[in-house]
């Protein structure tokens, strides 16, 4: 664990993931207190303005104001991803660790539902779901992406729990007479904790995807903003058109970086896990010649000393 | 055809714990999804008696690992019957656990590495009821790292698997198999991992729990010599079948089977004073053990075996016992040829 | 040129036997540190022996003694953290030439290996490629060091050295899995030899066989090492093994060579109190049993070792000064030969000194 939290990657990563959490529940606070606005009041002197002045961040062709939406984009975006994060982590937990520690028919069985799920093709379901149920609201986006995010997931998750299963230590618990639950849950689970929250990670990066794709092809309805649904705007009312890149550019490129800070989170997992990428690391190099360095200095001078 | 004939027992009273003519096939599928059977155990016997140490001995894949996981109830047996105090032994559970168990080869996996000691010996404690409440478990955990050398207790209770060495892990290993109050264990290659300094500690630890409580102890190894240190009778096992048995002195140093004198002599011994690895000057190829799924007909070891006849091809030999109880399964005694064994050695042993 | 004939004994003219002898390898004061997020770790602590052309020296010690690490570096196969941070590895050239195998770049490097030098690691599976057949990976290696060579020759050449481990040439079309372990182990000791090294580093070849295959392995080793006459560096826990082959040992102890002499001498004589102990730790299959101990405590954390003699927390015999006082490995009596031991208990140089 301290491992974890001194790997440079790790540390970028998850404080930016920290920077979006903090903004998600302090968002609301921050655009009525700090800004004095709120993402859906019309500023009549001020349609498709570009940023400066009164508006930070310019607002959109009816006059919203485009930092506020951001704002309040983020806590949208970010709880669908947590949701359908939990979700999926979730059902693949209990789908893959019960499938990979139990086996036999029951694992056979599991193994065949996931598999049916994995290779459904999700992202065109998703949308004719969506689409059939019409004005759908964020809790039901989440829950449709977190349904079809959890195959992958469990496949990850059986397979880790088979080969803990197939540890000594796991047999050896048996023969003490440990029960299967308290094996699952005191002695499994914490084994899996970097796995799953790498899993975590990525699942909530691809429900804030998924979101946002849903929201851009006109999926889903209600008045909540999410990033996905400011892109979605600015493509429908023209700011794209336009050339209004304060509308649409800034949700995206905080989606890119929510994207890129899981990718680090995983890599610094990845070297944490496998010596061979950690040593061959640039810090590894860099390490081992000032070791060099310092130690030649340090000979010197003995022997100026001797 | 092999007879379930009874281990020569010491004792009268019924072993704690005996494999009765047991036998083990495992139906493995390869690529393609063919089944085959590998026969990876074949009529086995072994008796443990309290407060005496047997040895299996073997190569790998001599089927001495399964024999034991078959004790353990690990794997069902094939045919035969494992026995416990003279009974047909329960099915697999807490009841036969706390009677029998194991100790794995590898103390580095076999231990959780997330949990202290305190943890990983409270809980076998308090499964089995025999501590109840916080007090009662530092108590009697403190005492079982006091009962397997790991001194100062009070040091070690609180280390997770991590900060500890081999030897170390193999100890508290140990201790949690002694938790549970079992009369038998059984120890799978439990040396071969450690570190050469701190494995006869190990070995004079199981002795000592032998021989001042008691337990029976069934040692599997593939090193002849420790074997020899540790128990009180060795059993030899090649290719599934056992070949071999006897007290310990009597097997190691007038063996009654051609591959059990193959063993003895490939045994690395610096006191060897006959034909060493220097003066071998054609080393004879002595092939491998064989397949076990395709094993050949009759005594297994017959492909390697330097006399080989037509019998060994056909069948496998009965038991014959020798004074002191040893016994063997070899075709030349069957044949009065005894001596030819003895006479071939005497060149290469001193 | 054309290669040596690898089936009859080298002729008397031929350099590698009139030399044998001769040094071939002199380390001296060779140090290792693995540079660590958490600071350095000194693996190997000022190695020094020298090895002689033809020589088998075994080298004892337990996990963590810096065995493995010491065999990297000789062979620069080492990866970081590791890190050669002192010393010179001095290789003499059959044409007399002095090599600095710490300081050479990799492209002088290059043509030495499997020529002059060669290592016979502990896993055939991992050293072996497990997608090429044998004779593919034979040829790789034949041909990198004499370009020009016809596939007939190669050929002809890798049976020739799969026969001379014991192996049919018929085996050279098999895949690395389809071989057994033991044939497995002997086709890479063949492989070693392919380009007739003058130094072949052994790991623990013998630790994944089991002891009938080992015995002939080892047996099939010295052979090849009678008749073509390479130097060997064998590494392993097992002592008892050592006893058997090699012509000098060095045990090694927590980064340093604790005593290094003829086998004969440290089995009946062993001077440092490991290495009696570790001569103890093997029980007898033969002589009378009597109750053995091992030696106390556990090997030392390269982390943090203790300061003066490593081993003195484990020491029965340890004085009041091997707490302080690091011992420096050197000759004890000129009787001895070349027997050196690091321990203060044997701290005299002159005869007849209170050494015992």
């Amino acid at each position: 664990m301290s491992q974890f939290l001194t790997n440079g990657k790790v540390r970028i990563g998850l404080a930016v993931f920290g920077a979006f959490l903090l903004i998600a529940l302090i968002g609301s606070w921050l655009v009525s207190s700090v800004l004095g606005t709120d993402p859906h009041r019309i500023d009549y002197d001020a349609l498709g303005a570009a940023p400066g002045g009164e508006h930070l961040l310019g607002t959109t062709t009816s006059g919203q104001d485009v930092l506020a939406q951001l704002i309040t984009g983020c806590r949208g975006s970010v709880a669908v991803g947590l949701l359908s994060g939990v979700l999926a982590v979730g059902v693949a937990a209990l789908v893959g660790v019960t499938g990979g520690f139990i086996g036999g028919r029951t694992d056979q069985m599991l193994t065949a539902v996931t598999n049916i799920f994995a290779t459904l093709p999700s992202f065109p379901l998703m949308l004719i779901v969506a689409g059939y149920m019409a004005n759908v609201g964020p809790v039901a986006i989440a829950l449709l992406i977190g349904l079809f995010e959890w195959p992958v997931c469990a496949r990850y998750l059986r397979a880790q729990t088979l080969s803990l299963r197939g540890r000594d230590f796991v047999q050896a618990l048996r023969m003490v007479g440990e029960s299967r639950w308290r094996m699952v849950l005191v002695e499994i689970m914490p084994h899996l904790t970097g796995i799953l929250s790498s899993l975590f990670l990525r699942a909530v990066v691809t429900g804030v995807f998924t979101e946002a794709g849903l929201r851009f092809l006109g999926i889903g309805g209600g008045d909540s903003v999410t990033w996905g649904t400011m892109i979605a705007f600015a493509q429908q009312q023209e700011g794209v058109v336009r050339g209004m890149w304060w509308w649409f550019a800034p949700p995206g490129l905080f989606i890119a970086l929510l994207g890129t800070a899981t990718a680090l989170v995983n890599f610094g997992l990845d070297e944490i896990g496998n010596p061979v990428l950690r040593h061959s690391s640039r810090a590894a190099v860099r390490r081992a010649t000032a070791h060099m360095a310092a130690r030649r200095d340090r000979t010197n001078t003995v022997e100026v000393a001797s | 055809m092999t007879t379930a004939a009874p281990t020569s027992d010491a004792t009268d009273e019924p072993a704690l714990l005996a494999a009765v003519d047991v036998s083990k096939h495992f139906t493995v599928r390869d690529q393609l999804g063919r089944k085959a059977t590998v026969r990876a155990v074949e009529h086995a016997s072994v008796a443990l008696h309290r407060g005496r140490v047997v040895a299996l001995v073997g190569e790998s894949g001599s089927g001495k690992t399964t024999l034991a996981r078959m004790l353990a109830q690990f794997h069902p047996v094939s045919s035969g019957e494992i026995r416990l105090a003279g009974h047909r032994a329960p099915p697999a559970g807490r009841g036969y656990f706390r009677q029998v168990q194991l100790i794995f080869q590898d103390p580095f996996s076999s231990l959780n590495t997330l949990h202290k000691v305190r943890h990983i010996l409270g809980r076998v404690l308090r499964v089995h009821g025999h501590a109840h409440t916080r007090a009662e478990v530092e108590e009697q955990v403190l005492s079982l790292l006091n009962r397997v050398n790991l001194t100062p207790a009070e040091e070690f209770i609180d280390k997770r698997p991590r900060e500890m060495s081999g030897g170390q892990l193999q100890r508290v290993a140990i201790a949690r198999a002694l938790a549970v109050r079992p009369t038998v264990l059984l120890g799978d290659e439990p040396i071969s991992m450690l570190d050469v300094s701190i494995r006869l500690d190990v070995l004079n630890l199981l002795a000592r729990l032998c021989d001042e409580e008691g337990l029976a102890l069934l040692y599997i190894t593939h090193d002849i010599a420790s074997a020899r240190y540790l128990c009180d009778e060795v059993q030899v096992m090649y290719a599934g079948q056992t070949v071999e048995g006897g007290p310990k002195e009597a097997v190691i140093q007038s063996p009654k089977h051609p591959y059990t004198r193959l063993l003895i002599d490939s045994s690395p011994d610096p006191d060897r004073t006959g034909r060493g690895l220097r003066d071998q000057d054609d080393a004879e190829d002595l092939g491998e053990p064989p397949n076990l799924t395709a094993p050949p007909d009759g005594c297994r070891f017959h492909p390697r075996c330097p006399f080989a006849m037509d019998d060994c091809r056909r069948a496998f030999p009965d038991r014959t016992t020798f004074a002191d109880g040893q016994w063997a399964h070899c075709w030349l005694h069957q044949h009065g040829r005894s001596a030819e064994l003895d006479r071939t050695t005497s060149k290469e042993l001193p | 040129m054309t290669a040596r004939p690898l089936d009859t004994a080298r002729s008397a003219s031929a350099p590698s036997s009139a030399l044998r002898g001769e040094p071939l390898l002199d380390v001296s004061r060779l140090t290792v540190e693995y540079v660590t997020e958490r600071g350095a770790v000194l693996a190997c602590n000022e190695v020094s022996f020298t090895l002689r052309r033809g020589e088998i020296l075994g080298l004892a010690g337990e996990s963590g003694s810096g065995k493995s690490s010491l065999i990297t570096a000789l062979t620069r196969l080492q990866r970081l953290p590791a890190l050669t941070t002192g010393g010179e590895i001095r290789y003499h050239t059959r044409d007399g030439h002095l090599l600095d195998l710490v300081t050479l770049d990799e492209r002088r490097l290059r043509p030495l290996r499997w020529t002059e030098l060669a290592i016979v690691l502990q896993s055939a599976m991992a050293a072996f490629n497990p997608v090429m057949r044998l004779k593919a990976q034979f040829a790789d290696v034949i041909v990198e060091h004499q370009p020009g060579i016809t596939g007939d020759e190669v050929a002809e050449r890798t049976g020739r050295l799969l026969r001379m481990v014991g192996i049919a040439p018929e085996r050279a079309h098999s895949y690395p899995h389809e071989l057994s372990g033991g044939m497995r182990q002997r086709a890479l000791i063949a492989l070693a030899l392919a380009c007739e090294p003058e130094l072949v580093v052994m790991d623990e070849p013998t630790t994944a066989v089991d002891v009938v295959m080992q015995r002939q392995i080892m047996a099939q080793i010295l052979r090849l090492q009678r008749r073509l006459g390479f130097a060997v560096v064998f590494v392993t826990h097992d002592l008892s093994l050592l006893m058997e082959i090699a012509d000098r040992i060095a045990i090694m102890y927590a980064g340093r060579i604790v005593e290094i002499g003829a086998p004969q001498q440290l089995y009946t004589d062993p001077l440092h109190p490991y290495t009696r102990g570790l001569r103890d730790a093997f029980p007898p299959l033969h002589a009378p049993l009597t109750k053995l101990a091992g030696i106390p405590g556990s090997p030392p954390d390269l982390r943090d070792p203790p300061p003066g003699c490593a081993f003195h927390p484990r020491c029965a015999q340890r004085l009041p000064e091997c707490e302080q006082v690091l011992p420096r490995l050197h000759q004890v009596l000129p009787q001895h030969g070349e027997r050196q031991v690091a321990c203060l208990l044997h701290d005299s140089i002159d005869p007849g000194g209170e050494a015992s």
